[in-house]
């Protein structure tokens, strides 16, 4: 946890999707200035590299647009209020010249020049697989992140679901793909979004220029839970990250319970690995590590014992469409335990 | 064949329903086709008033209810249902103002009832085919509302994912009948606009009056045959794409399957060739309606005539060579991107072209303020600010964040449910003293513009903002850090909606209170050739066809 653990905002959403009662609706328009364009997922709270060119960008396009449109239309209300002289057809046709068409070209000229000049920056190939020092595969599902983690430090590649890791100022290449529907992969903080489409491998290049953590909502409708898609990407310290790489490569240290016997028992194996026991499943998320996570369930959920407790029970409530099966029917102290068994896999 | 032609005369005309269902009056027809918008346009209306009542807080508050109201689900089940709902009800909302409230206001109410009058002619070239045309909307509207009802989805009803209905989600993602209804009646659609289309293209070239050269032809007439072509040239692809959609989806091809070796950006290709000149077919009527406006209300021709035409004519054609801009985050390649940004960029110079004509044919002179001019104003103010954010969301870089954002939603509401929108609103004022014979109160109408143009700026203007602070579309619930510019946005869609109502009583009182019209109620800049007629026009008009000199 070290590395971000200073970061206060990005808490978890903790409201899992109950219903809220409709009397709740009130007429109260509270504080609704306060809030504004700040936000976890801002566009314009740039924390990457890209991301700070996109928001440079929307600065110029938002100035540059609302000169021109503040021209335009003080010039359409002098117009309107105007009582002098009309134009003669030939004044009138230089206004339409001159206004109309060939202002519009020079304006639109420089902005695509500087559009085009920003345009690689904004989307780095950073070259193939191996040349990249940290290469993370990520695979929407329905509804979360498959995570894989390939460094030039490991050899094999280093398993995770629905949090993302980066370190300080080194560039991280994406391998996005889709495992179902059509995804898209955003962190607003970062940089801009690329989508997730099954029988395509698209790549996406980032690089994080400062500390924290920063939410990622999945960007393309993927169903009844799209909603409920989301993840945290924590950038670290370099060093703080080796560490938890390396961490992260090695099974968990467990905790003495016989919640891991329960876990094995009831077949949670079959679909889910926890490295070093023989819980190989990959249908779902791999959870070796499930206990050091910022959230769960794909960025809905607080990571606590009672919320693992509450989803193992409950997914189709917390998560319409997941394809996990409900596992209320167990007995409470194997929901307890195997809660207690996940959340101690740091 | 002189007996044929002497038995027509002006009473003429069927009685009761059959002069309605059997229809082959372009007015009769062009009536239906509003009245057809009218009521498609309360449901679509409601549809998303529902949605902005669910997004005024963070949480469920709304869908869960109407979910176990309308299909009999109770406790969690109603929460999964509502949330499939929701996105039901965006799928529907866009569908159901597109192809059921502006194509049919625009082209098949406003162009159907005046393009005739316009250049002169009796009625549009097949009379049968202008009733069919319209007879196909109804079907097809049924099939849209009943696969609301339909199950999608495992747990869902109706088809979510939105208008542009990508696969995998439209085939395997949603198995049941629903997305079938849909797609078939979006066929009946595309059906009923293709028609429509031939009979204005053919309408137009061949049955102008003596002397009414192309280049004489007034500019809404001049706007209806463009988009006349968008439609005969963009619906086929868009029924091919959904054609192999529903083959993908029941008789075992893989055109947008990667595990059959086909693709799934495929259908986004084809659907952006359809939809973007569609976005147009929505807009260049308004241009030519706002052109008429302006002109009437300046008492003075347009300026730049032939400008303002061919602006239109590029306009069109360069919509057909952008469509990619919608898919800048599908992983095209930087040379792809760079010549969409650049052929999007080329589209906002035609569009200059035709708003600085528009303010040159304003500049001096006395202007009436009457409620038409308000509207095209309007019009002219709110389209600008949806062109603004189009020039910025034509960057491929800037659009890889705004992309499916709140932003976008705001860029396109601008131009289509404020442009376009904005834009019938205007037509309505303006040609409805001609079709009816009655004026309706100034005060009423003028009251639907300001409640109107509060209302939808209250909606749009603040979804920019949470665009900007990354909340993406589609989403029935949201981080609290997103509720406030949404409580607003859900005001002002409840002042909108009051917006509609006042509409709605403005026809009621206009109709009660009969005020009679006359001929010409605009004065002299009113000079295009409907306003020679009665109000309203003969049944049958132009059996003598005018000359234009």
């Amino acid at each position: 946890m070290s590395g971000f653990s200073q970061v206060v905002r990005g808490q978890a959403v903790e409201r899992p999707p109950y219903p809220r009662s409709p009397l709740r609706y009130g007429f109260i328009p509270i504080l609704m200035f306060a809030h504004g364009c700040a936000g976890i997922q801002s566009t314009l709270e740039p924390t990457g590299a890209e991301a700070r060119q996109i928001a440079t960008l929307f600065w110029v396009m938002v100035i540059g647009g609302s000169v021109v449109w503040l021209a335009v239309i003080g010039t359409l209300l002098y117009a309107a209020r105007w009582k002098g002289e009309p134009h003669s057809a030939q004044s009138a046709g230089r206004l339409i010249l001159w206004g109309g068409a060939i202002f519009p070209a020079v304006v639109l000229m420089a902005l695509l020049a500087y559009a085009l000049w920003l345009m690689p920056s904004l989307r780095p190939q950073s070259g193939e697989p191996p040349s990249a020092p940290l290469r993370i595969e990520v695979t929407g599902e329905q509804f979360w992140w498959r995570v894989s983690y390939r460094s030039k430090n490991h050899e094999a590649s280093i398993a995770s679901a629905n949090e993302i890791r980066l370190p300080l100022g080194q560039r991280v290449e994406f391998v996005l793909k889709s495992s179902d529907v059509i995804h898209s992969f955003w962190i607003p903080s970062l940089g801009g979004k690329m989508d997730m489409i099954p029988g395509r491998t698209n790549r996406l290049s980032l690089l994080a220029t400062k500390v924290g953590i920063f939410r990622g909502p999945c960007a393309e409708y993927c169903g009844t839970s799209h909603t409920l898609m989301a993840f945290y990407a924590m950038v670290m310290d370099p060093a703080a990250f080796d560490i938890w790489l390396e961490a992260q490569s090695q099974p968990s240290e467990e905790l003495a319970s016989d919640g891991k016997l329960r876990f094995i028992s009831n077949g949670c194996g079959s679909c889910h690995t926890v490295h070093g026991t023989e819980a190989t499943g990959t249908l779902g998320p791999d959870l070796t590590h499930l206990g050091s996570r910022e959230s769960l369930a794909a960025g809905i959920l607080p990571n606590t014992e009672e919320a693992i407790r509450r989803f193992i029970a409950d997914p189709d409530v917390i998560k319409p469409g997941s394809k996990m099966p409900a596992f209320r029917m167990l007995p409470e102290d194997d929901l307890q335990a195997i809660a207690s068994y996940l959340k101690g896999l740091k | 064949m002189a007996g044929a032609a002497a038995h027509d005369d002006h009473d003429h005309r069927p009685k009761g329903w059959i002069r309605w269902v059997y229809s082959t009056n372009h007015k009769d027809i062009g009536t239906l086709y509003l009245i057809f918008a009218i009521m498609a346009g309360i449901v679509g209306g409601f549809l998303s008033v529902m949605m902005r009542w669910e997004l005024a807080e963070p949480g469920i508050q709304v869908f869960h209810g109407l979910a176990s109201m309308v299909y009999g689900v109770e406790g969690d089940a109603a929460i999964d249902a509502g949330k499939s709902m929701y996105n039901a009800f965006t799928t529907a909302h866009g569908l159901v103002m597109i192809f059921f409230m502006v194509m049919p206001a625009l082209i098949g109410g406003f162009a159907n009832w005046m393009v005739p009058i316009m250049i002169g002619a009796p009625d549009m070239a097949f009379p049968r085919m202008n009733n069919i045309s319209f007879w196909l909307l109804p079907p097809a509207f049924i099939l849209l509302i009943l696969s609301a009802f339909m199950p999608s989805a495992p747990g869902a009803h109706g088809v979510g994912g939105g208008w542009t209905i990508y696969p995998p989600l439209s085939t395997s993602g949603q198995p049941g009948p629903a997305m079938d209804l849909a797609i078939l009646s979006l066929h009946i659609a595309g059906a009923s606009s293709i028609l429509g289309a031939i009979n204005f293209i053919t309408t137009i070239f061949n049955m102008r009056a003596p002397g009414m050269t192309l280049h004489k032809m007034p500019l809404f007439a001049w706007s209806v045959l463009i988009t006349a072509f968008l439609l005969l040239l963009s619906l086929p692809v868009l029924a091919g794409g959904i054609t192999m959609l529903l083959t993908d989806r029941n008789f075992g091809t893989t055109f947008f399957a990667p595990e059959g070796g086909g693709d799934p950006i495929l259908f986004q290709h084809l659907f952006w060739f359809f939809g973007h000149p569609e976005v147009y077919i929505l807009i260049l009527p308004g241009f030519g309606i706002v052109s008429h406006i302006v002109s009437t209300f300046s008492k003075k021709p347009v300026f730049g005539y032939l400008g303002m035409a061919y602006a239109m004519v590029a306009i069109g054609a360069v919509g057909f060579i952008v469509w990619a801009h919608h898919m800048y985050t599908t992983g095209l390649s930087l040379d792809t991107q760079r010549y969409f940004v650049f052929a999007t960029m080329v589209i906002a110079v035609p569009t200059g072209v035709k708003i600085f004509s528009w303010i040159a044919t304003m500049w001096g002179g006395s202007i009436s303020m009457k409620t038409p001019m308000i509207w095209a104003i309007g019009f002219i103010f709110l389209f600008t600010v949806g062109g603004v954010t189009g020039v910025q969301l034509a960057n491929a870089g800037l659009d890889r964040s705004m992309h499916d954002t709140y932003y976008v939603v705001a860029h396109f509401h601008y131009v289509l449910s404020l442009g376009a929108v904005f834009a019938i609103f205007a037509a309505w004022y303006y040609w409805f003293p001609k079709m009816t014979g009655y004026m309706y109160s100034p005060f009423i109408a003028n009251s639907h513009f300001w409640i109107t143009f509060v209302g939808v700026n209250l909606v749009f203007f603040p979804q920019h903002f949470l665009g900007l602070a990354g909340m993406p579309r589609r989403y029935i619930d949201y981080p609290d850090a997103f509720a406030g510019w949404n409580m607003v946005s859900s005001y002002g869609s409840y002042i909108s909606a009051f917006g509609v109502l006042v509409f709605l009583y403005g026809v009621f009182e206009a109709f009660s209170k009969k005020r009679v019209a006359g001929a010409n109620p605009w004065g002299e800049g009113a000079t295009t050739l409907e306003w020679q007629l009665p109000s309203p026009p003969p049944f049958h008009q132009w059996e003598q066809l005018p000359r234009i000199k």
